[in-house]
């Protein structure tokens, strides 16, 4: 599985959304129905897998599932499994 | 006198309102019923194990509880969350949530109720819970023990807040009109049904879905009301016989989780959509002990004084009472109390009304209690049929009424009294009647 595989899997566990769904470009809150409270959980839950620290100014600029792969990779966040 | 005069003239010209002591008020009707219980996760379910005489009591597996004193519970059976929730409400959502979402569900489809935009500000959401999400708070309690206040979810704070069971029932169906949550412990869900029908009948809603709901088989609860010898704890090995209202060898209450809820709806609105009307509710009561944080005051005076305002609530005399649904949770204290407290209000026409504890088979709801046995006492009224107490096996000396032993009783009633008594010295009393029109 590769990082991006990964990032894709917990989003859609997290929101409860398709694969089909699941696309680079697709924005959490327009669509993929999350709302803020989701957003902040998604978040945790991508610092306790890739052992990151995301900081609240950061936070503010995730906005799409690109956002989150472009700031794992800038992180140096590697998957392997 | 003129104000009199004025008043009576009202009633004839307004057949939904009924006279109620001195003031005027709208007739409230219910009109449907949700419910997941330890006997089911419906309201015929739910019934039919009760007129059956079975226990809803098993082992306790919601969590390892091998080092409790109390290794029993009533949990609900093969409830379906998924049913009524998606996986990521699963997630957000304590369970006491879930339940009031699938029995408010079944109520409203139960009511033919849709809260369209006309009825969404005339309708409102009471639904009442002893300590609302008390598995997220030892959950999360832990998590910030363990992982520090960053492992906190941010949804720990909406699953924890006793209002959100009411909150969410309110987002998804549209009810915009009041909305509550009431916590008086183990009287919060007939607490919630009383003043969501007061609000009925004083103009302030038409449709209200009440009742209670309760979550709470949890390490904190169970090791809670061990600490206090409040539930039973010599059963573990045959928990169907645990829970043994008015029995001499009781020794305390069984914990059990669920949810009900009615639709309570103003007269005219009823008739108006040619809803299916199941019976009225007449009276209710609401007093305080003032006395002590657990144990009900010598005589239980303030149940009653609660059963007399109910009666004088609902216009009725005490011989037009037919059946009571206890409080009867099976603790030495209450049931005897409670007897007592029933001849007290009732003199003669004890020894010729019915009394029942339905605790014996669903155990203790906590403050979903209320709700369930207004279902109960709707059921009664309208099946005729009368829940028995089971396991009342050799009745306690101080418990000499008619408490319809193991077997449920066909006879037609035309009313029915709930009983709800809480720590804090709450007591909730609601009088149901057939519907005349």
């Amino acid at each position: 599985m590769t990082l991006e595989e990964k990032v894709i899997s917990i989003i859609m566990e997290q929101l409860d959304v398709t694969r089909e769904e699941c696309v680079v470009e697709a924005s959490f809150i327009d669509d993929l129905g999350a709302d803020s409270l989701d957003l902040v959980e998604l978040i945790m839950e991508m610092e306790e897998t890739f052992d990151v620290q995301i900081a609240d100014n950061e936070l503010e600029k995730i906005r799409t599932v690109k956002d989150v792969l472009d700031f794992l990779k800038s992180k140096g966040a590697v998957w392997r499994e | 006198m003129i104000d009199c005069v004025c008043r009576f003239s009202m009633i004839d010209r307004h057949s939904d309102l009924s006279q109620k002591g001195e003031q005027l008020k709208r007739r409230v009707v219910i009109t449907g019923m949700g419910a997941v219980t330890p006997l089911g996760n419906s309201v015929a379910e739910t019934w039919e194990g009760i007129c059956r005489g079975k226990s809803g009591i098993g082992r306790l597996t919601k969590f390892d509880c091998t080092a409790y004193e109390t290794r029993i519970a009533g949990e609900l059976k093969g409830f379906d969350p998924l049913q009524y929730v998606n996986k990521k409400e699963l997630r957000r959502l304590d369970d006491f949530i879930i339940y009031a979402l699938a029995a408010s569900e079944m109520a409203l489809a139960d009511a033919g109720l849709t809260i369209g935009a006309i009825e969404a500000e005339r309708t409102g959401v009471i639904i009442g819970s002893a300590v609302g999400g008390l598995a997220t708070i030892e959950k999360e309690k832990e998590a910030i023990f363990l992982g520090g206040p960053r492992k906190m979810s941010a949804f720990t704070v909406p699953a924890v807040l006793a209002n959100l069971a009411a909150g969410h029932v309110s987002i998804r169906f549209g009810a915009k009109g009041p909305i509550g949550c009431s916590v008086t412990a183990c009287s919060s869900g007939a607490c919630a049904i009383g003043d969501a029908a007061r609000l009925i009948s004083e103009g302030y809603a038409d449709c209200m879905i009440a009742g209670g709901v309760e979550a709470a088989v949890t390490p904190m609860c169970v090791a809670g009301f061990n600490a206090m010898r409040a539930i039973s704890t010599h059963r573990n090995d045959e928990p169907e016989k645990a829970s043994r209202p008015f029995d001499r060898d009781r020794d305390g209450f069984v914990i059990g989780e669920g949810c009900g809820l009615v639709i309570l709806e103003a007269l005219p609105h009823a008739l108006s959509r040619g809803a299916r009307i199941f019976c009225e509710l007449t009276g209710y009561g609401n007093t305080s002990d003032a006395f002590h944080m657990a144990a009900p005051p010598p005589g239980h005076e303030g149940a009653v004084r609660c059963m007399k305002v109910a009666l004088r609530d609902a216009g009725m005399e005490e011989t037009e009472i037919d059946y009571i649904n206890a409080h009867g949770t099976s603790t030495p204290l209450n049931d005897a109390y409670e007897t007592e407290a029933i001849k007290a209000v009732f003199g003669e026409h004890a020894r010729r009304l019915a009394v029942s504890s339905t605790k014996s088979m669903t155990g203790h709801l906590l403050g979903a209690a209320g709700g369930i046995e207004t279902i109960f006492c709707v059921k009664a009224i309208d099946a005729g049929v009368l829940p028995p107490t089971i396991n009342l096996d050799h009745p306690d000396p101080a418990c000499d009424l008619d408490y319809v032993p193991h077997q449920a009783r066909k006879t037609a009633i035309r009313t029915a009294m709930s009983n709800s008594f809480g720590f804090g010295g709450v007591n909730a009393v609601l009088i149901f009647r057939k519907f005349e029109e």
